[in-house]
């Protein structure tokens, strides 16, 4: 890693503009090595190993069944639901191992948010209590605070600007593509690190996927965006990386860039150009 | 012709105690205590108010008891238990309540030494427990996964998830569970007969004997007073409409909500 000195004599807009140069960085975000899964006997990821880059949006391709929502869910531990379920490898999230016998699954969602294939606000909870409930729960009170990071996460979630005037309306009252937004919203709001998406645009209008598309631009800056898609056009548009599944194999990974038109490998060339999948 | 032989009983009974009840419903009915054998008027604003403080205490035992039994049935329990206690909440939910009634007494009666309101409220706590469980449950059950992955997701615990998201979406069917068994404990006799008592005067202590309104019904029945008889019937017409009352409540929530959504 290299540190940069900053000359002291900067103007404060300066200093802004050095921050908010979006820099491509090299860091590794997500660590995973010999990464496999079985839920009982059904062997669903065969020793994955990967480096998700910091602060870039790696995309997840892949025939159905290939397992890469269960990749991604194991990313946050959350397929630890299925009592049949386990695990063996690595993965190191900014270094911490979260299989590890210290790990707490609780602790590391706070820094891994999700967002789901179909959206899933909570129908019985306001707008403003969608976005603020992961902080309530977990022990917020200040209500200055919760004040600033609501209007916060909706703005970074593109929500604010719609929904402002009302807020405690219904969550359910609104659109599905705003309904998708919400719940990115709810999960930036406890500001991980990490986004992790489950084909979050597979249930939208072209124009709402758009909007989905673009916020995940925005999102890059902050977040390190991990997204299943199983939209070509979507992983070559939206994502700077891309890895390829196939039958629980990492087939091919690489700039999406590589993949899309040079890829290395004689399946990953198939799928992408239609032949299978 | 099946209809009319279910429908007929039912409205002859309804017609038979609205007949029979309201010649003995005026104010005093609602304002006064029992009088002495004897002396004509008199009311069972006791009972009634007796029968509200005991139904409230075994809500208060009982409703969480049921409620957090259910969220740890679907939502904790390995499914081996969870069939277990489904079993046995089935078969406790057969059991005829005077046993009920015997086991506070047993538990609670005894230990005092004397009848109280707690020890009916137990009695009819252990009756709505298995209720309020099995509504809860199958409440629960209907939540689609999502939103709990969603919660757990943005790292709330588990249990906090439980609580403060799943249970309160499905807050509308819990409540329907909860009032179904208050209407259905509201009429019990016979777990009250050797617990709450019954009481001629004013009780508000919890812990002496109180009147309820099934118990004040029974003792007026079996006495030998023409005038009491008069007034058991009007005490029946007051628990069923209470109970109507509630189902009516009920049906017409569940109406508005369902076509809400």
């Amino acid at each position: 890693m290299i540190t940069v000195q900053m000359p002291q004599d900067l103007t404060s807009v300066d200093k802004e503009l050095l921050t908010i140069t979006p820099i491509k960085s090299p860091q590794t975000a997500i660590q995973v090595r010999d990464l496999n899964v079985w839920f009982g006997n059904h062997h669903v990821l065969k020793n994955v190993s990967i480096d998700i880059p910091e602060k870039a949006v790696t995309a997840i391709i892949g025939p159905s069944g290939c397992g890469k929502s269960t990749f991604l869910r194991s990313l946050n531990r959350l397929h630890d639901l299925q009592p049949n379920a386990r695990v063996t490898g690595q993965v190191r999230l900014f270094g911490d191992d979260i299989y590890g016998p210290k790990a707490d699954p609780t602790l590391l969602r706070r820094r891994i948010g999700m967002v789901f294939q179909k959206s899933n606000p909570f129908p019985h909870m306001s707008i403003e209590e969608n976005v603020l409930i992961g902080l309530r729960l977990t022990g917020v009170k200040n209500q200055a605070f919760l004040k600033k990071r609501l209007e916060q996460a909706l703005k970074m979630a593109a929500l604010w600007d719609e929904v402002k005037d009302r807020l405690h309306a219904s969550a359910t009252s609104l659109s599905g593509g705003q309904q998708q937004r919400l719940c990115i919203a709810r999960a930036i709001a406890v500001e991980p690190k990490v986004l992790l998406m489950d084909e979050p645009a597979s249930a939208l209008d072209p124009l709402a996927t758009a909007k989905i598309e673009d916020l995940i631009q925005d999102l890059k800056q902050q977040f390190t965006i991990v997204i299943v898609t199983h939209n070509m056009q979507q992983a070559a548009r939206a994502s700077d990386y891309t890895a390829f599944f196939y039958m629980g194999e990492l087939i091919e990974f690489g700039p999406t860039k590589d993949i899309f038109t040079k890829p290395k490998n004689k399946k990953t060339e198939d799928y992408i150009t239609g032949r299978f999948g | 012709m099946t209809a009319l032989i279910t429908v007929l009983p039912l409205v002859l009974v309804l017609w038979h105690l609205i007949n029979a009840g309201t010649k003995a419903l005026d104010l005093a009915f609602f304002t006064q205590t029992p009088k002495p054998v004897g002396e004509p008027g008199g009311g069972i604003a006791n009972a009634i108010v007796g029968s509200f403080m005991i139904v409230a205490m075994a809500s208060l035992f009982g409703v969480p008891v049921g409620i957090l039994g259910a969220a740890f049935l679907s939502e904790y329990a390995p499914p081996k238990l969870r069939n277990i206690v489904r079993f046995t909440s089935d078969t406790l939910n057969g059991v005829p309540s005077i046993v009920w009634g015997i086991l506070a007494y047993a538990l609670i009666v005894v230990t005092m030494g004397r009848f109280s309101a707690i020890a009916g409220a137990v009695a009819l706590a252990f009756i709505m427990i298995p209720l309020v469980m099995r509504t809860t449950e199958e409440m629960l059950n209907t939540v689609p996964s999502t939103y709990k992955e969603a919660g757990l997701a943005l790292g709330i615990p588990k249990w906090k998830t439980t609580l403060f998201i799943t249970l309160p979406l499905v807050k509308n069917g819990i409540v329907t569970g909860v009032l179904l068994a208050v209407a259905r404990v509201f009429g019990e006799t016979a777990p009250l007969l050797f617990t709450a008592f019954g009481n001629q005067f004013w009780n508000f202590n919890p812990t002496q004997p109180t009147a309820a309104l099934p118990l004040q019904i029974f003792a007026y029945a079996i006495s030998p007073y023409e005038d009491w008889h008069r007034q058991a019937w009007a005490g029946a017409l007051v628990l069923l409409v209470f109970v109507l009352g509630v189902n009516v409540t009920i049906r017409i929530a569940t109406n508005q909500v369902s076509t809400k959504e």
